[in-house]
C-alpha cells in the first residue's frame, strides 16, 4: 500500500514488531484468564474488510455528536479526516497532527511516544492495531499551558453496505504542568456490523492534568475494542471517564501506570447493557511509586439478556508506600436474565498502604421505587430517577456541559430503548 | 363522601393483619386511628397508599366514588392521596427539590394543568417552607439522605404542603419527634386543614392529638376498629391505656 511505503523506518519497525507479536499469540480465546467471559470468536471468524476511506453517512454521524466550542477532530474508518475536522482556531500551546502526516513530517515527540506507552506483549489487540498502524491523531500540549478549549475526537466507523475493520489510534502528550481535556466519541452506522479496534496512549507529564472522556455508542452490531493506556509522572493527574451504551461486544482495557511520586488518578465508568450485549471492562492500575492516590468507580446497569464483565486489577509495587487506592464496582440487574462477572484483583507488595475495594450487585430498591410512586411518579419515571441517581456519581465527572448533556441524553434514550423492547418489571 | 372503607381485609405475607375495617371519611374531617403496637394501624395507611407488600383479600375502598384499590400507587397519588411515611426512604443521588418538582408536575399533568417551570416551582416552594418553618437547605440535599429523624418528618409534611393532597394519611408522623419538631409538624398540618381536605392520622400516642385536634377517634385492635368516638376518646385512652379496648372475643 502506498501509505506504508511512505512511512518512516521507525514506524515500519514498530509495525513489524507488533505484527510478529500478534502472529505469535493470535486472537485470544476463552481459555485465557483475561478473556474467560468474553468470547471474541465472532471477530476472529468474521471476514472484516480493511476499511477504505470514508462513507456516505460519516459526515452526518459526526454532526450528530458535535460538541459546540470544542476543537473537533474526526477519525473516519481509522483515518484522520482533516476535511471534517475543525482546526481553524487552535489555542496557544496546543499542537495537533494526523499520525500519517506527522510521521512523514517528523512531528516533534511522535517517534518518542507513539507505541511506547503500550506493552504489546500484554495486549494482543493493541499489537494488532500497531501492526496495522497507519493513521490517527496526535495531540501535544506544551509544558505549562492550560488548554481551556476541550478537544473532541469523533471516531466514526462504517461503510456503505460492507463489514469493515478499523484500527484508530490516538496519542495525547501533555507537557509538565499543562492541562487538557480530551473526549472520544465512538459512533458508527446504525445497525452496521463492523470491527473497531481502537488504541489511545496518554502521557501525563510532571504536574500535568489530563482528562479523557470516552463515549462508546457504537452500532448495536459492532465489535468494539478500545485500549487506553496512560503513564502518569510525578504529581500528575489523569482522569478517565468512560460511558458505554453501544456495540454488540465491547472490550475496554484501561491501564494507568502511576510512575512518579504524588501522582493521582480517577478511573470511572458507567455502562448500560441491554438486549444481548456483552460489555467487558478490564481496568488495571499500577501503583509503582510512593504517595500516589487512585479512585475508581464503575457502575453498570444491565437489562434484557445482557452480560457484563468487570475486572479491576490494582497492583501496588514494593516501593509504592503510602499508596491510597479505592475501587468500587456496582451493578444493577433490571432483569432475571442479565448477568455480570465482577472480579476485583488486588496485588499488594508494599506494607504501608491503604487499599479498599467493594463490589455489589443488586436490583432496584423496591422501597425507594414505592416511595417515588407514592408521590405520583409512574414506574418508568421512578425507575429512571433511581437509575439517574445511580449513574450520577460518574456523570458528575463530565465537566464539559455540552458533552455531559449529550452523554446523559444518549444514556436515557438507551434506557427507553430497553423499556420499549419489553414490559417493565 | 370522600372515602368509604368497607370490610377491608389485608394480608401481609401469610398473616391476616386487617380483619374487616369499616370507615367513612368526609372532606374537611380529621380522623385519628389509634391502637397498640401490632394492631394494624400502619398496615391500614400503607394499604390505602397501595404498597405492593399488602395484599387485599376482601373488601372495598371508594375514593370520591372510584375504586381506590384498582389504582396503582402513583395513580392514587396523582388523584390526591398522600401518605406521610413512618420511615421515609433515603434515596441517595436524587435531589429533593428535583424530585418534588417531578411529583408536582405529574399531578398537575393529570389534572390537565400546565407543568410549573423551575422559577414558579421555587416560588411555591419558598412559600411552603416559610409556612412550615423548614430550612431550605433540605431542598438541595438528596431525598432524606442523612436527614435526622425530625428532618425526615418535616420533609414529609413539606412534600404534603407542596402536593396539596385531598386525602392525607399520616403514618405515625409523631414517632421519633421531640416536642419542638412535633409542634412544627402539627402547625403545618393545621395550616393545611380545609373543607376540601381530609386527614387520617395514625398514631400510638394521644400527644399528637393535643396539637392536631381530631373530629373522630377510632381505636384499632387486632385488625378491627373496636371503638369510635370524638376527641374525648383519645383522652380516655391516654388515661387508661389500650388495655381492655378490645372487642369481646377479638383478643387471642
Amino acid at each position: 500500500m502506498e501509505t506504508m511505503v511512505s512511512s518512516p523506518a521507525w514506524v515500519k519497525e514498530r509495525r513489524e514488531a507488533a505484527a510478529k507479536r500478534f502472529a505469535e499469540v493470535g486472537f485470544p480465546t476463552t481459555r485465557q484468564e483475561d478473556w474467560r467471559f468474553t468470547n471474541i470468536a465472532p471477530i476472529a471468524e468474521s471476514k472484516f474488510a480493511p476499511a477504505q476511506g470514508s462513507f456516505a453517512q460519516a459526515a452526518s454521524l459526526i454532526e450528530s455528536v458535535q460538541v459546540p466550542g470544542a476543537v473537533r477532530l474526526a477519525i473516519v474508518n481509522g483515518q484522520f479526516a482533516a476535511g471534517v475536522s475543525d482546526l481553524s482556531t487552535l489555542p496557544k500551546g496546543l499542537r495537533i497532527a494526523g499520525l500519517r502526516d506527522g510521521a512523514r513530517d517528523g512531528t516533534d515527540g511522535l517517534e518518542q511516544h507513539l507505541g511506547k506507552v503500550f506493552n504489546i506483549e500484554a495486549h494482543p489487540f493493541a499489537a494488532l492495531n500497531t501492526s496495522l498502524l497507519d493513521d490517527g491523531v496526535a495531540i501535544f500540549v506544551t509544558a505549562g499551558c492550560v488548554i481551556e478549549t476541550p478537544i473532541h475526537i469523533v471516531v466514526v466507523t462504517g461503510a456503505d453496505g460492507k463489514a469493515v475493520q478499523a484500527h484508530p489510534r490516538v496519542l495525547v502528550v501533555a507537557g509538565a504542568n499543562s492541562e487538557v481535556k480530551v473526549a472520544q466519541t465512538f459512533i458508527g452506522t446504525p445497525g452496521a456490523e463492523y470491527f473497531n479496534n481502537a488504541v489511545a496512549e496518554v502521557v501525563v507529564g510532571e504536574g500535568a492534568h489530563v482528562t479523557l472522556y470516552t463515549d462508546q455508542r457504537e452500532s448495536e452490531r459492532a465489535f468494539h475494542l478500545a485500549n487506553i493506556q496512560a503513564h502518569v509522572s510525578a504529581r500528575g493527574v489523569f482522569e478517565s471517564h468512560a460511558f458505554s451504551t453501544g456495540a454488540r461486544i465491547q472490550r475496554h482495557d484501561i491501564g494507568i501506570a502511576l510512575k512518579g511520586e504524588g501522582a493521582d488518578c480517577t478511573m470511572n465508568g458507567v455502562y448500560l447493557a441491554d438486549g444481548e450485549r456483552l460489555l467487558d471492562t478490564h481496568t488495571s492500575l499500577d501503583h509503582a511509586m510512593p504517595h500516589c492516590t487512585s479512585h475508581e468507580v464503575y457502575k453498570g446497569i444491565l437489562a434484557g439478556k445482557a452480560k457484563a464483565v468487570f475486572n479491576g486489577r490494582i497492583i501496588v509495587r514494593l516501593d509504592a508506600q503510602k499508596t491510597d487506592a479505592k475501587q468500587t464496582n456496582r451493578a444493577l440487574l433490571l432483569s432475571d436474565d442479565a448477568t455480570i462477572n465482577s472480579n476485583p484483583q488486588l496485588e499488594i507488595f508494599a506494607d504501608d498502604v491503604k487499599c479498599t475495594h467493594g463490589a455489589a450487585v443488586g436490583q432496584l430498591d423496591e422501597e425507594a421505587m414505592f416511595y417515588l410512586q407514592a408521590r405520583g411518579l409512574n414506574r418508568v419515571e421512578a425507575r429512571d430517577m433511581l437509575l439517574h441517581a445511580f449513574a450520577g456519581e460518574v456523570m458528575e465527572g463530565l465537566k464539559i456541559p455540552a458533552l455531559r448533556e449529550q452523554i446523559e441524553s444518549n444514556f436515557f434514550t438507551a434506557l427507553a430503548r430497553d423499556v420499549a423492547s419489553r414490559p417493565l418489571l | 363522601m370522600l372515602l368509604e372503607v368497607k370490610n377491608l381485609k389485608v394480608r401481609v405475607e401469610d398473616k391476616e393483619i386487617l380483619k374487616g375495617i369499616n370507615l367513612t371519611v368526609k372532606s374537611g374531617e380529621v380522623h385519628a386511628i389509634m391502637g397498640p403496637n401490632g394492631s394494624g394501624k400502619s398496615t391500614f395507611a400503607r394499604a390505602l397508599s397501595g404498597h405492593p407488600g399488602y395484599e387485599i383479600t376482601d373488601g372495598q375502598v371508594l375514593y370520591n366514588g372510584q375504586d381506590l384499590l384498582d389504582m396503582d400507587p402513583d395513580e392514587r397519588a396523582r388523584e390526591g392521596v398522600f401518605m406521610a411515611f413512618q420511615y421515609p426512604v433515603e434515596i441517595p443521588g436524587v435531589n429533593n427539590a428535583y424530585f418534588l418538582k417531578a411529583a408536582l408536575n405529574a399531578k398537575r399533568k393529570q389534572q390537565g394543568l400546565d407543568e410549573l417551570d423551575a422559577m414558579d416551582f421555587m416560588k411555591l416552594v419558598k412559600e411552603k417552607l416559610k409556612l412550615l418553618h423548614v430550612d431550605d437547605s433540605l431542598l438541595q440535599r438528596s431525598v432524606n439522605e442523612g436527614f435526622s429523624g425530625g428532618e425526615k418528618k418535616r420533609n414529609e409534611i413539606f412534600h404534603m404542603a407542596v402536593l396539596e393532597p385531598t386525602l392525607a394519611l399520616l403514618d405515625e408522623t409523631d414517632s421519633g419527634l421531640d416536642i419542638d419538631a412535633l409542634r412544627v409538624v402539627s402547625e403545618g398540618v393545621n395550616a393545611m386543614r380545609s373543607p376540601e381536605r381530609a386527614f387520617i392520622v395514625v398514631t400510638h400516642y394521644q400527644r399528637l392529638l393535643n396539637y392536631i385536634v381530631p373530629d373522630h377517634v377510632h381505636v384499632l385492635s387486632d385488625g378491627k376498629i373496636v371503638r369510635s368516638g370524638g376527641r374525648e376518646l383519645a383522652l380516655e385512652l391516654e388515661e387508661k391505656g389500650y388495655a381492655g379496648q378490645t372487642a369481646a372475643g377479638a383478643r387471642k
